[in-house]
């Protein structure tokens, strides 16, 4: 017998980006939810990058705030610089990432937990997970308490068996020297779970005081920024923004690299989690890519009120002697001085199609897994994972249907696809690029695509709903009137059309038919436009986009409607392939593996052909005629 | 799935393509009447199969614009009452399979996508139109035409249209993720000006693919007809005889033995009858190594071979070459000639039939005589049943040419984005539909070849 028994509704493991929302989003929806964590003074905690966002990741942030998550808001109150990247580029791809104050914001997430009804923070290591005839019982800790749960999350990160390496130095640590969970890998295990390893690495941090920044380039913040968080209001995020700086390595700092490349623990194999290959150490840049003479370094503050900055561009695993040299061939960096080494860590994580698209494991009921754990990487990644796995745990409790996201709804949705359908080698990281649908799923309406179904979960108030729906009623008032109001070939129009560079008008057009010349825009078009409502930016900017785009919307659109419906057309989870006798041997064998929620996940797996696909679906037929047939009998 | 599919009308050639004149295009889904209406022209002066009642027939022609095509009936069958249970068109022409296959492309081009094999069954099934007990007969239709299909497209793909698709595909894909990896780290690698290295980069391929285009019509994509070998041993007048059929000095004709290395494919016509012709290095044994190679090949085209043609030196008896290649052809679809009727011959005719079992036939390749007997023969046979005519190779090549008609589109697409400054992120949605579409004529899926190719070739990030 424990001697001691606690009963939650969920227990949450892990207090990191994906366990703070997942322990938000469960507390949110009114049930009993305990958070462990192994340092109350790590809750948030950014151990490597000091900024929320970048491409596609924000996406995520702004996709997690539009169904009620925590993570925009938490960055808005504690940015020190932002940028919108990308802006020459199509919307699509604008992408919103902001410098933290990594102190405050661990602080005011902490805040954020502390102060949210039934939520418990409880400071201590679990060690096992207790699993009944397939179902998830509770947890117990390394002291020996037991936590009974209806649902327990894993959002473990980086900490299960960490090591933190560089040069021959190894220790048995989470990041930042916090203390590793090494008990729970064992457990996890023995209940039949697939573990990999990965690794990762992050850069030295250096004193402010020892950098020459008159031999780098500043990086201003944007002069006006937005707001990751839908509900911020914009005039509350402009303040004074701090700045960042780049430099560049050069020869000489390769020509260390290389020869010191035998004492680095990758090259020598003392490492042998696989890491990510978008994210590289400079040894792996200098190695992998030999053709390039410099890489870009970027300077970045870690807080206001700490002298640490972060050498983006320059993890490494390297040994410390050899870290200050390339540090130092560096121009700006000449006398640097070092207050925490670059290391790389390994850790234990799943393998990801051990899950379903819920986050739910399929072999043990009850159980939910985000983040790190799962084999993705990122700050954002985690907390979206975290957010659903959070979601459905409570709606299991809850006795709701479950909650998922699909590809044409969502990054999020592409994210969890992608790990629960795909052979997953390295730690995941979003890319736009992954998301098939991307010109849909902007960053600029994620509130248009998500608000309603996070006010359907319960995490979105009815106010921000109305008011959503407001502007899409607006949006598309505003669209039609574009599309309907003539603009005759008048001297006034004319001149604004050559002043911008534009063909003049010989017979009339619409607003709408400007608005698509590549020269033009709905903003540019207020000159001439005189019945033009007052509308807001935000407004504006999908009117602008919904009209110049149109063409390739609608294309996609269509393709989403063919996805829609192969999605639409479920597989039971539990079904054994081998009794389609048609199928392939290879797509058996993978269908059996992933055991996919649908035929549209089913086809993209690695193994499947099209073919099989046709295969799966007249048996699917055949089952429900036959189905049919029983119920008639 | 295919990507960019825009429509559920689907089409192929509904009878098999061998052994007559008279064939059936079937069109079916909801835009089939549609889709035929655009190139019917109905003897009835307009008439519209929009308009007409279910289950009649209708007697035009097919019309490509200008270009009469057939002259045709036309079947319209409304869904459900039909066998896909969609709205089906059937085309009975009896223009033959060459212009089968025109009256095909015609209505892919309307607006029809190749259908995929089985999946005429498939609907019919799906939409209720089979009965259940059907339903493990038609999943083994579909895996079983499926893997046909596939391994027909790949054999009949040329090696140099196939090594040229990959060399586009690897272009293409290299600008992809150029573009994609500025997208994700624009800190990093920069965009400036790409759209002019973009253009000049394309302008070449779609020159190429022109051209894959214009020799799609001509049959040189892939090779359509009998497949079938010529055997004989060395300089016993095999080359000569091709060049004969082929109407053009394609093979080296020397009379050195051994002078053909390699094995040398064209496609000739006998009225209706596609054969490919393969022209091979002589059986012999050799030391010679490259020849070798030929040899080699030339045994293993002739297991392959639906027909063999055995050219005989008349003028020199038979040797062991002789034996072993009589031996490779026992029980197979062949048929003999003795050739160089034009020198003293040393074999009796009679004799060489008894040896081998099948016809004789003298022929002259040098003073080109007995061709026609031979044209006669082959046809006989392909008419009487005897040799089959592979229709997959029909539907591949139409599929094919879609193919390489969407990719082209695709980036013609991309070419104007340049010239309207449509942003990069949309001009990679168009590279990478070109990229997939090609990719189902070698039989690549995509699967994650973007991505590694970002991390492979471009240096991202923190």
């Amino acid at each position: 017998m424990p001697y001691l028994e606690e009963s939650y509704d969920i227990v949450v493991v892990g207090a990191g980006h994906a366990g703070c929302e997942a322990a938000l989003a469960c507390a949110r929806l009114g049930l009993e939810t305990i958070v462990f964590t192994v340092s109350i003074d790590s809750i948030a905690l950014m151990p490597c990058n000091p900024n929320i966002g970048g491409s596609s990741k924000g996406h995520l942030v702004r996709e997690l705030d539009a169904l009620g998550g925590e993570m925009g808001k938490n960055i808005d109150k504690t940015f020190i610089q932002s940028k919108m990247l990308n802006e020459s580029k199509g919307p699509a791809v604008h992408s919103l990432r902001a410098q933290a104050d990594k102190q405050s914001y661990s602080r005011e997430m902490r805040r954020t937990l502390e102060n949210t009804d039934h939520l418990t923070i409880r400071q201590a290591e679990v060690s096992e997970i207790v699993v009944k005839n397939g179902r998830i019982m509770g947890v117990k800790t390394s002291s020996g308490a037991m936590y009974h749960a209806q649902s327990v999350v894993l959002a473990t990160g980086t900490y299960l068996r960490a090591r933190c390496i560089y040069g021959d130095v190894s220790n048995s640590t989470g990041p930042n020297g916090l203390q590793a969970a090494n008990y729970l890998t064992d457990s996890l295990k023995s209940n039949g779970i697939e573990m990999f390893r990965f690794k990762t690495g992050t850069p030295a941090r250096v004193d402010k005081r020892s950098i020459d920044f008159s031999k780098m380039e500043e990086q201003f913040g944007d002069e006006r920024v937005v707001p990751f968080s839908f509900s911020t209001d914009p005039s509350d995020v402009q303040k004074e923004q701090v700045s960042c700086w780049l430099t560049y390595t050069n020869e000489e700092t390769h020509r260390i690299i290389r020869e010191n490349l035998e004492r680095s623990p990758l090259f020598s194999g003392v490492i042998e989690g696989t890491g990510p290959r978008y994210c590289p150490s400079i040894e792996d840049k200098v190695v992998k890519f030999p053709e390039k003479e410099r890489h870009q370094v970027f300077i970045e503050p870690e807080g206001l009120y700490t002298n640490e900055m972060y050498l983006s561009g320059m993890s490494s695993s390297l040994p410390e002697d050899v870290q200050y040299r390339m540090y130092r061939t560096v121009p700006g960096l000449e006398n640097v001085k070092i207050v925490r080494n670059a290391y790389a860590i390994e850790y234990d994580c799943i393998n990801s199609r051990q899950l379903k698209s819920t986050l739910e494991f399929k072999a043990v009921k009850g159980l939910f897994s985000g983040g790190q754990f799962n084999g993705s990487s990122g700050y954002e990644e985690a907390a979206v994972q975290g957010f659903m796995a959070g979601v459905n745990a409570a709606m299991k409790v809850l006795g709701r249907e479950a909650f998922v996201l699909d590809r044409s709804q969502a990054y999020i949705g592409v994210l969890i696809d992608d790990l629960v359908t795909k052979e997953n080698h390295e730690p995941y990281r979003m890319m736009t690029s992954r998301a098939e649908y991307r010109l849909l799923l902007r960053q600029d309406n994620a509130d248009l695509r998500l608000s309603a179904i996070g006010h359907k979960m319960g995490l979105v108030s009815d106010e921000i709903l109305e008011r959503v729906k407001k502007k899409e009623r607006i949006i598309e008032e505003e669209i039609k009137r574009t599309e309907k109001t003539p603009v005759g070939a008048n001297p006034r129009v004319q001149k604004f059309l050559e002043n911008h560079g534009s063909t003049l008008l010989k017979t009339g057009a619409t607003l709408a038919e400007l608005i698509r010349r590549p020269e033009l825009n709905y903003f540019m078009l207020s000159e001439i436009d005189d019945g033009r409502p007052e509308i807001s930016d935000d407004v504006a900017e999908q009117v602008d986009i919904s009209i110049k785009y149109e063409g390739y919307l609608r294309r996609q659109k269509q393709q989403v409607a063919q996805f829609k419906k192969l999605e639409s057309k479920k597989l039971d989870v539990d079904f054994d392939y081998s009794l389609v006798g048609s199928l392939r041997k290879e797509a058996v064998q993978k269908l059996n593996l992933y055991k996919p929620a649908s035929i549209g996940q089913a086809s993209r797996i690695s193994g499947v052909s099209p073919a099989d696909i046709s295969v799966l679906l007249v048996y699917l037929e055949q089952m429900r005629r036959s189905e049919y047939g029983k119920n008639l009998c | 799935m295919e990507a960019g599919k825009r429509t559920d009308t689907i089409a192929a050639i509904a009878t098999a393509v061998s052994s007559s004149g008279i064939g059936i295009v079937r069109v079916s889904g909801s835009q089939a009447i549609s889709v035929v209406d655009q190139i019917f022209k109905s003897k009835n002066k307009g008439k519209r199969l929009k308009n007409v009642a279910s289950h009649t027939v209708h007697y035009g022609v097919i019309q490509d614009e200008d270009i009469m095509l057939d002259e045709v009936l036309v079947v319209v069958m409304r869904g459900p009452h039909s066998y896909t249970g969609e709205d089906t068109v059937e085309i009975d022409c009896h223009g033959g399979v060459w212009i089968l296959k025109r009256i095909l492309e015609t209505v892919i081009r309307y607006g029809a996508v190749p259908a995929e094999p089985g999946e005429f069954t498939k609907r019919a099934f799906l939409n209720g139109r089979l009965d259940l007990s059907q339903a493990e007969a038609v999943m083994d239709v579909i895996s079983a035409q499926n893997d046909y299909a596939m391994k027909s497209s790949l054999n009949q793909l040329r090696g140099s249209v196939s090594r040229k698709v990959k060399e586009i595909r690897k272009i293409l894909l290299y600008h992809t993720a150029y573009i994609e990896s500025a997208l994700d780290d624009p800190e990093h690698i920069s965009l400036d000006g790409y759209g002019e290295i973009l253009k000049n980069a394309l302008r070449p391929i779609m020159g190429d693919m022109e051209q894959l285009i214009r020799s799609s019509d001509n049959g040189k994509v892939i090779s359509e007809g009998i497949r079938t070998v010529i055997l004989g041993k060395p300089n016993a007048g095999k080359s000569s005889l091709m060049n004969v059929l082929v109407g053009e000095e394609r093979s080296i004709v020397t009379n050195v033995a051994g002078t053909t290395r390699d094995i040398l494919e064209e496609q000739i016509r006998f009225g209706d009858v596609f054969l490919r012709l393969v022209d091979t290095a002589g059986i012999r044994d050799t030391e010679d190594v490259v020849e070798k190679i030929g040899v080699s090949r030339a045994r293993e085209a002739a297991e392959a071979a639906d027909l063999i043609i055995y050219v005989v030196d008349g003028a020199c008896p038979l040797d062991e070459n002789d034996y072993e290649i009589i031996e490779m052809i026992r029980d197979r679809r062949a048929v003999v000639l003795l050739n160089k009727t034009d020198l003293d011959l040393v074999i009796d005719r009679d004799d060489l039939k008894k040896r081998t079992g099948h016809e004789v036939i003298s022929v002259s390749a040098r003073e080109e005589t007995g061709i026609g007997q031979l044209e006669k023969v082959v046809s006989s046979m392909f008419f009487e049943g005897k040799l089959d005519f592979n229709d997959e190779v029909v539907i591949t090549n139409v599929r094919h040419k879609a193919a390489f008609e969407d990719a082209f589109k695709s980036l013609g697409m991309v070419m104007k984005g340049i010239v309207d400054q449509v942003p990069e992120d949309l001009l990679t949605i168009d590279l990478m539909d070109a990229y997939e579409r090609l990719g189902t004529i070698i039989g690549e899926s995509v699967e994650d070849d973007l991505v590694n190719e970002i991390f492979g070739r471009f240096c991202m990030g923190k």
